[in-house]
């Protein structure tokens, strides 16, 4: 059994309860939402879910079967091979010196972060991209020392049409 | 009297000349319980001069507000409806006849417009009993059964019977009372989120904050838990929108696209369950309460007797195939016939339908039918694969996809190797039959299950609590009709059978209802012997008396040294002075023939009667342990062919 990310993106009904039914199926059957994003989509009156979860494909099937399973969701579609996955990062960086002021504002150039504040003592980054791209510049800019971290979670979109 | 308002809007910019205060469009407001008076004065306050052509203007439209605030008054007599009003009249048109229930703070109004309505009302003595008594009734009957029950404590009551329900795929519809909208999430006396409490153990919930809303929801409702795989459904209807107004009666179906239960099977898969079966040799068939729910009964039964296969039912499957069928081989699984959990792994090929492969059926998974293929049959595509790995899913209805597995099999006969195997088994039914034949002193349960099946008809419906008494019956008791052994499954609620019983009697008043309870249960709702006297529901109360929580004993007996832990219930309460002063007649029974007689001449008198049977305590049906397979049963399986 492989253990893997799986991003389901779900279109749900912009009804109240709607997040908790979804939330609660997954920890009643014992599976990790590791993070969830939700907002309006195309339709109105229909909302976009997009869940990543840590599964097997057993699981995955689980997951997925009793999603369907339930009156409010209406679309399932397991999207994590083809799709284009983003996270925007808010995170304040502390600043030891001047020289490390340059060095962080360094980074962001590289990674294409925008700072979003600055004091004497800390820096506001805005950072957005996949997973891997955040936690790399995290562990950069975590020798700095890191104040504070904000995170949307994952969001998702297949590619093509 | 209620206060209405009714906004008009008048164009009167003709009647005035020099009405400088006057717009073109006003709005006014008519009061009912005045609105001549109220009209007359905003007319002469505002209109100063008037001229000859157009005070006959203004007076005609005063006549005309007369007349239709007269039709407003007349229409609404004939129209008024209030949100109680409207569940009432919502549950009529969906053929409800009775409903369970047991009123509180938050539902007066709706009592009180039940006071006048023409619908059989049920107070059972607490509201578990009122879920159990709508999930007995739908599992009788297969029409919706509907509890009602108050805000806050009386919905959390009602959350066993829903979970039992939900469980059990069982279409009841819950009506819960609540605080009025605008206390919700005050902790207002009596509030519970009772929609966020059962959101895991309801098919769906519904809250009306609008009055109009009502005949949708309950239309919506019972749609909803009635089809696909069947469940229950809440409606949490707070207090101010039992008394409010309708504008409308308006009950279409609430769109839900999300929800499309898939009913045809798909005809390639059962082509491929075709080319299965027909390579099978030793074939066997295990049915679940799906065959049940979905009718498929008479389907199953020539599906059985076209492929030869002999059938195994779950607990829930019981009554789906006749147990006196010479194919049937009666219950499968930790408390199964043995006959079942000892041939079942030699099978080639189990074809189950309607089944969700509980833990309690299968034993450990990787010892159940491993070396078998596997067929299965289910409506809920989440019951695929969930537990056991199967070969050939087919996901929809049973009986649509038996009839066309009939269809593509009309030309099949078993090859000579699935005759042999069925005879093979048929014949090892026959030297396995469990033995129920004893003259013991105390009572065997097996006498009392043997002089039960003696005098019930196959039209009568056996409920059963939960425990030893629940597996003895399922076990030595053959069930010839769906929907006529009537059990907690999924749940296993104590306290279930007797209610249950309430409500199988209220859907089927012609035919004998016997609850089969063991004194610990029993006494979980044992007040409901006040409902049976009150209402005269002639339903028959067997408690076996082992003054033990039997189950729970017989694993300590067996697993856990024999240290009775908090399973020994003491002397306490002598039931048929119990029964007696509820008004219910009752017969203590000690010796075998007691029984029967006492239960010949209970369904003769049309009465509510209890039978206190006293059985043995250290009686047990042999079991598989926890973590064993299907074949590694332990205790000694006692058979009739040995019978001395």
């Amino acid at each position: 059994m492989t253990f893997n990310y799986h991003v389901i993106s779900t279109l749900v009904e912009d009804k109240p309860g709607v997040l908790q039914k979804v939330a609660g199926m997954f920890n009643r059957r014992g599976f990790n939402i590791d993070s969830i994003t939700v907002g309006n989509s195309e339709v109105e009156g229909l909302s976009r879910m997009v869940i990543t979860v840590h599964a097997d494909e057993r699981g995955l099937e689980q997951v997925t079967k009793q999603l369907n399973k339930l009156v409010d969701v209406i679309k399932i579609k397991d999207i994590t091979e083809v799709a284009v996955k983003r996270e925007l990062c808010l995170v304040k960086v502390n600043i030891p010196n001047e020289k490390a002021r340059a060095e962080i504002m360094q980074y962001s150039n590289i990674f294409r972060a925008n700072i979003l504040d600055v004091t004497e003592q800390t820096l506001l980054i805005e950072l957005t991209g996949d997973k891997k791209k955040i936690n790399a510049f995290l562990s950069l800019v975590e020798t700095f020392g890191i104040k504070r971290i904000a995170r949307t979670g994952l969001t998702a979109m297949s590619r093509g049409i | 009297m209620r206060v209405k308002t009714v906004e008009y809007q008048i164009n009167y910019q003709s009647g005035i000349k020099t009405g400088a205060s006057c717009t073109n469009w006003e709005l006014m407001t008519f009061n009912e319980k005045a609105p001549f008076r109220d009209s007359v004065a905003y007319v002469f306050c505002e209109v100063h001069e008037i001229t000859q052509f157009t005070n006959i203007i203004i007076v005609s439209i005063i006549i005309y507000i007369f007349v239709y605030i007269c039709y407003c008054i007349i229409d609404k007599k004939v129209f008024t409806m209030r949100g109680g009003e409207a569940i009432i009249e919502s549950l009529k048109n969906m053929g409800v006849k009775t409903i369970f229930g047991y009123p509180g703070g938050q539902t007066i109004p709706f009592y009180d417009m039940l006071y006048d309505a023409d619908i059989n009302h049920i107070l059972v003595r607490h509201e578990q009993a009122a879920a159990h008594a709508a999930d007995g009734y739908a599992r009788a009957s297969g029409r919706v059964g509907v509890c009602l029950a108050t805000s806050g404590p009386g919905a959390t009551n009602l959350v066993t019977g829903i979970g039992t329900a939900y469980m059990d795929s069982s279409p009841i519809v819950a009506i819960t009372g609540q605080v009025p909208t605008h206390l919700i999430g005050n902790d207002a006396f009596q509030e519970a989120d009772i929609i966020g409490i059962t959101m895991p153990i309801v098919k769906y919930s519904y809250q009306p904050k609008n009055p109009d809303l009502i005949p949708s929801i309950i239309k919506s409702s019972f749609e909803i838990a009635s089809t696909g795989r069947p469940g229950p459904v809440l409606i949490d209807v707070p207090k101010e929108v039992q008394e409010g107004e309708l504008t409308k009666f308006d009950d279409s179906l609430i769109e839900t696209p999300g929800y499309n239960p898939t009913i045809k099977g798909n005809i390639r898969q059962v082509k491929k369950a075709r080319d299965l079966i027909k390579e099978a040799k030793k074939p066997m068939i295990l049915a679940g309460a799906g065959v049940i729910i979905s009718h498929a009964c008479a389907e199953l039964r020539k599906f059985a007797e076209t492929i030869n296969a002999p059938v195994m039912t779950s607990l829930l499957g019981k009554g789906a195939f006749d147990e006196t069928n010479e194919l049937a081989l009666g219950m499968l699984g930790m408390h199964g016939r043995k006959v079942s959990n000892d041939y079942i792994n030699e099978s080639d090929l189990l074809i189950a339908i309607g089944i969700r492969f509980s833990d309690r059926t299968t034993g450990r998974l990787d010892s159940f039918a491993p070396d078998t293929k596997i067929i299965h049959i289910d409506i809920d595509p989440a019951e695929i694969g969930k537990n056991v790995e199967v070969d050939l899913p087919i996901v929809g209805d049973a009986r649509n996809i038996l009839s066309s597995l009939n269809k593509v099999l009309t030309t099949y006969k078993p090859s000579s190797d699935v005759n042999k195997w069925t005879d093979m088994i048929k014949q090892k039914k026959i030297e396995l039959l469990p033995r129920v034949t004893y003259d013991d002193v105390p009572l065997k349960p097996q006498t009392v299950i043997k002089e039960i099946a003696e005098v019930l008809t196959p039209e009568s419906i056996l409920t059963t609590d939960v425990g030893q008494n629940q597996m003895w019956a399922a076990h030595f008791f053959d069930t010839q009709k769906p929907r006529k052994f009537i059990s907690s499954g999924g749940l296993g609620t104590m306290g279930f059978g007797f209610p249950a019983a309430i409500g199988a009697k209220v859907a089927c008043p012609d035919d004998p209802v016997v609850s089969l309870n063991g004194d610990g249960g029993f006494l979980m709702v044992c007040q409901e012997l006040a409902t049976v006297r009150e209402y005269d529901l002639p339903v028959i109360a067997i408690v076996l008396e082992n003054r033990t929580l039997g189950m729970v004993y017989q694993w300590q007996s067996l697993l856990y040294n024999e240290r009775h832990s908090q399973t020994l219930l003491g002397n306490s309460p002598d039931f048929v002075k119990l029964a007696e002063s509820f008004g219910v007649n009752a017969t203590r029974i000690t010796k075998p023939g007691e029984t029967k007689e006492a239960l010949s001449s209970a369904i003769k008198d049309n009465e509510p009667v209890l039978l206190n049977v006293v059985i043995d305590p250290e009686e047990a049906l042999p079991m598989l342990p926890p973590g064993a397979g299907i074949n590694e049963m332990i205790g000694e399986y006692k058979l009739e062919k040995d019978v001395i």
